[in-house]
């Protein structure tokens, strides 16, 4: 077990670093450059003052030299310049101009526990993704909270009887669910419950039945310091019901394939209950599989948050990355693909390790 | 001219209609909390011997689903045949229905002929044996022949999708065009978006982008997650362990981080998307000449004619796919020359070359990791060791051997597929990368619309509802098809 970690670990470290890299070299290129400077300095540069201020800020140093910076294992850049008093200022990657020069620190990277400076929030990197994250982390909370029991329910119902009017009425909910992206669900769940002109909020106020103009808000923009069910339900149940028909439809499976297993059949015979055969003999053999499906499903719910966030003008990581993409933030969406592989890899490295320990038959050797 | 209404004279049915869908949405929801409930059957011998079940009251119920469904059904067949007959008398649905003659009577044929000679059809024809998959084919062929009658032959569409008139700004379904001539159609039967061109006709416009990209970007897909994922299960060792490494890299990327990276104008600009088209179309080039050579290379005398003939059609094709205007690359600082002009037959538009490369990127890994399990599984069988004794190539017995026998997984996971690039393709348009933002494909107007949404939803739930039965359609299908090629 602990080789197996470790060389999982060293794969995960390899990935990251791969992965990091392209997206490095990607936001690198040379237009992409150009724009940054376009919007960070003025649109009306000439491709002189463009060069000026790249090569000013070591922007036109070679790209693995300036990975290595990133990362800190190559000496960041330093920069001297004569200004118009005549005096020489020296600025650099790890230091401002003011900093004393026995305090000037030669490397900073990742590694030094420096993840530069965004471009577009003209913040520090980490401060800002570790703020965001903690918004998603609350988004992706009560979404796993709504979705998981919902689909292990559904899942279990439709597969203890096989066939069934039951099963057939919650497989078809499930694979609507799934034919459902959150781009269309989030716009017909705000069409219908937070427009004030169209869906049932104006047939409600007009009842007298909800004393704002809306039964749900189509932003959830509050929600980030203060989320309650009106402006929070939406965007949670959007995310959710995409990822959850995925999640029934597995769980249906495997139910279903325990519950012609012999073991189940003896307990029959033997006079057992259905509904205790379900919750005692099944149930728990069945909810092996389903655990996996849900680890996986974690890092796959990132697009989900992005597009809800996006949707919902919920101030999130998955809003960051779209505004950090749009404004080609080199460093801030360096910390972002950081973040979002290392979800990935963790999620699959704990449904492989879960999935040991929940299945006895399994050994890693 | 009046405002249409929804159902125009056939407004007397809405009762009926609103009854029987009320009815059978309570009875589904009863069905569903009654079997929680209740207790099996029971088995009742009768006298001569034979067994039955008594009905009960579970039977009453869902005899009642089963009425209320086929009432419901025989009411839209009636709006949508009055429909076809009155045209706009008939209200809004009844000239959509009228405009849509060619696509009932499209799928009507198609219907007749499959049901007539289903059992030598294969696995198509055992596809009309489950409604399910009925219904999922229904929807699919819809879509298709809506999409290449609006789109190729204009056929569909009351207004050009791209013209405004003016004073039908955001204006309501069924507004009457102002100052219409006589052979104008007089209605914007769903209305007028935000920049007051006709919602109908570009929902239509927008199902031809839909059912252009993604089945053609789903095979492309395809053919590179076969191409590699067969000899990566089949040989294993470093390659497999190389592959296997490059595709959980790119599927560790999130989807919506890789878009944007890709599908942006200045990485247009630096010939990427280009450099990658080069490389991925390159693949059913590769796939077809080994297939057919390991198939033929005994018999060089048929062989070396048709794989002229098949790879020269081929390499053609691709060289003409990836160079536009003589150029295959061309940069602000450099070009790489391709095929010359008076041979390129075809021009892909660069926005569109764009957003298929990045669709079929982003799916090759997964149909990678597929075919790679079940290259896997199968060539641990009898008869891949029989095909082995006998001294077949590799190449033989991953493509005429393994491919075969893994085609009933593939086939529900291409359905599935188009379906995901389907969801993928309106998520670009989502965040508006890719085709231009005029364009009238579904996720680009959910996209504009979305603006608009408290105040005017017309403009918006159609294309979000077209995408909506699409992949349902194509979901449904895969489950007929899984459900029907599991049977034997």
């Amino acid at each position: 077990m602990g080789t197996f970690i470790i060389r999982r670990l060293g794969q995960m470290l390899l990935t990251a670093l791969c992965l990091t890299f392209i997206v490095f070299f990607m936001t690198n290129l040379t237009p992409n450059l150009e724009k940054l400077a376009k919007t960070q300095g003025n649109f009306r540069m000439s491709d002189e003052a463009v060069n000026s201020w790249l090569s000013d800020r070591g922007y036109l140093a070679p790209l693995p030299y300036k990975f290595g910076q990133w990362v800190g294992v190559a000496p960041g850049w330093t920069n001297e310049k004569t200004d118009n008093v005549g005096q020489t200022v020296v600025t650099g990657r790890c230091f401002l101009a003011a900093t004393p020069v026995e305090d000037r620190a030669q490397f900073c990277g990742v590694l030094q526990g420096f993840w530069g400076y965004s471009s577009v929030f003209k913040t520090d990197v980490d401060a800002l993704v570790a703020k965001r994250l903690s918004a998603t982390g609350k988004l992706m909370g009560f979404v796993l909270l709504l979705m998981v029991p919902m689909a292990l329910i559904v899942g279990i119902l439709a597969g203890m009887r096989e066939g069934s009017n039951l099963d057939r009425t919650l497989s078809t909910f499930s694979i609507a669910s799934t034919a459902t992206p959150e781009y269309v669900s989030g716009v017909i769940f705000i069409a219908l419950l937070a427009s004030s002109k169209f869906g049932i909020s104006p047939i409600l106020a007009d009842w007298g039945w909800i004393d704002t103009k809306t039964l749900f808000l189509g932003s959830a923009k509050k929600a980030v310091d203060d989320a309650t069910f009106r402006n929070f339900f939406l965007p949670v149940l959007t995310i959710s019901l995409y990822g959850m028909g995925y999640i029934a439809r597995m769980t249906r499976a495997s139910m279903a394939e325990v519950m012609t297993a012999q073991y189940i059949r003896t307990a029959r015979l033997k006079g057992v209950s259905f509904r205790n055969v379900v919750m005692k003999h099944a149930l728990r053999n069945a909810l092996i599989a389903p655990f996996t499906v849900i680890m996986l499903q974690v890092p796959w719910l990132l697009n989900g948050v992005v597009i809800v966030e996006y949707l919902f003008a919920y101030d999130g990581f998955g809003r960051l990355l779209v505004e950090a993409a749009r404004g080609n933030d080199i460093e801030l969406l360096m910390a972002i693909s950081v973040v979002s592989v290392i979800l990935v890899l963790l999620t699959q490295l704990i449904s492989d390790i879960g999935y040991v320990f929940l299945n006895p038959r399994i050994r890693i050797s | 001219m009046e405002p249409l209404t929804w159902t125009g004279s056939l407004s007397f049915l809405n009762l009926f209609f609103g009854l029987a869908v009320g009815i059978f949405a309570i009875m589904v929801a009863v069905q569903v909390i009654t079997s929680l409930f209740a207790k099996e059957q029971t088995i009742h011998i009768k006298s001569d011997g034979t067994a039955a079940t008594g009905a009960g009251i579970g039977g009453l119920i869902s005899f009642a689903v089963k009425v209320t469904f086929v009432a419901t059904l025989a009411i839209v067949m009636i709006y949508l045949l009055a429909g076809v007959v009155m045209g706009t008398e008939a209200g809004i649905f009844g000239g959509i229905a009228q405009q849509l003659t060619p696509v009932w009577f499209g799928m009507a044929l198609i219907f007749v002929a499959s049901i007539k000679f289903k059992r030598s059809l294969g696995l198509y024809g055992k596809l009309f044996d489950s409604t399910v998959g009925m219904i999922g084919f229904a929807l699919v062929l819809f879509w298709v022949l809506a999409g290449v009658m609006a789109g190729v032959f204009d056929m569909i569409i009351t207004h050009d999708s791209l013209s405004q008139a003016s004073g039908m700004k955001n204006k309501l379904p069924g507004t009457p065009l102002r100052g219409a001539e006589d052979d104008e159609f007089n209605w914007y039967l769903l209305g007028g978006d935000n920049l007051a061109r006709d919602v109908f006709s570009r929902l239509f416009k927008g199902a031809w982008t839909v059912v252009l990209i993604a089945p053609f970007a789903t095979i492309f897909a395809f053919m590179v997650g076969i191409t590699l994922g067969l000899p990566a299960g089949y040989y294993g060792g470093r390659l497999d362990t190389f592959l296997s490494f490059v595709a959980n890299l790119i599927l560790a990327f999130p989807v919506i981080l890789l878009f944007y990276l890709l599908v942006t104008p200045e990485i247009v600009a630096t010939g990427i998307p280009n450099y990658m088209a080069a490389v991925l179309f390159v693949f059913p080039v590769i796939f077809f000449g080994v297939l057919l050579n390991s198939r033929y290379h005994t018999q060089p005398k048929v062989r070396t004619p048709l794989l002229i003939l098949i790879l020269g059609a081929l390499t053609w094709i691709y060289l003409a796919l990836i160079s536009n205007n003589g150029n295959i690359i061309s940069t602000k600082e450099y070009n790489i020359w391709g095929l010359p002009e008076f041979l390129d037959f075809y021009d892909m538009d660069p926005s569109i070359l764009v957003v298929f490369v990045s669709v079929v990127f982003v799916n090759a890994p997964t149909v990678f990791r597929i075919v790679r399990g079940l290259a896997l599984d199968i060539k641990t069988r009898d008869y891949v060791a029989a095909a082995q004794t006998r001294g077949e190539g590799p190449w033989y017995i991953m493509l005429w051997e393994i491919l075969p026998n893994a085609r009933g997984p593939l086939i529900v996971d291409f359905c599935l597929r188009i379906g995901y690039t389907t969801i993928l393709l309106g998520t670009l348009g989502f965040f508006g990368l890719g085709l231009e933002s005029e364009s009238p494909d579904w996720g680009t107007t959910i996209n504009t619309g979305r603006t608009l949404i408290r105040a005017y939803v017309h403009p918006l739930l159609p294309p979000a509802v077209s995408l909506l039965t699409l992949v349902l359609g194509l979901n449904l299908l895969a489950d007929g098809l899984r459900e029907e090629s599991l049977r034997d």
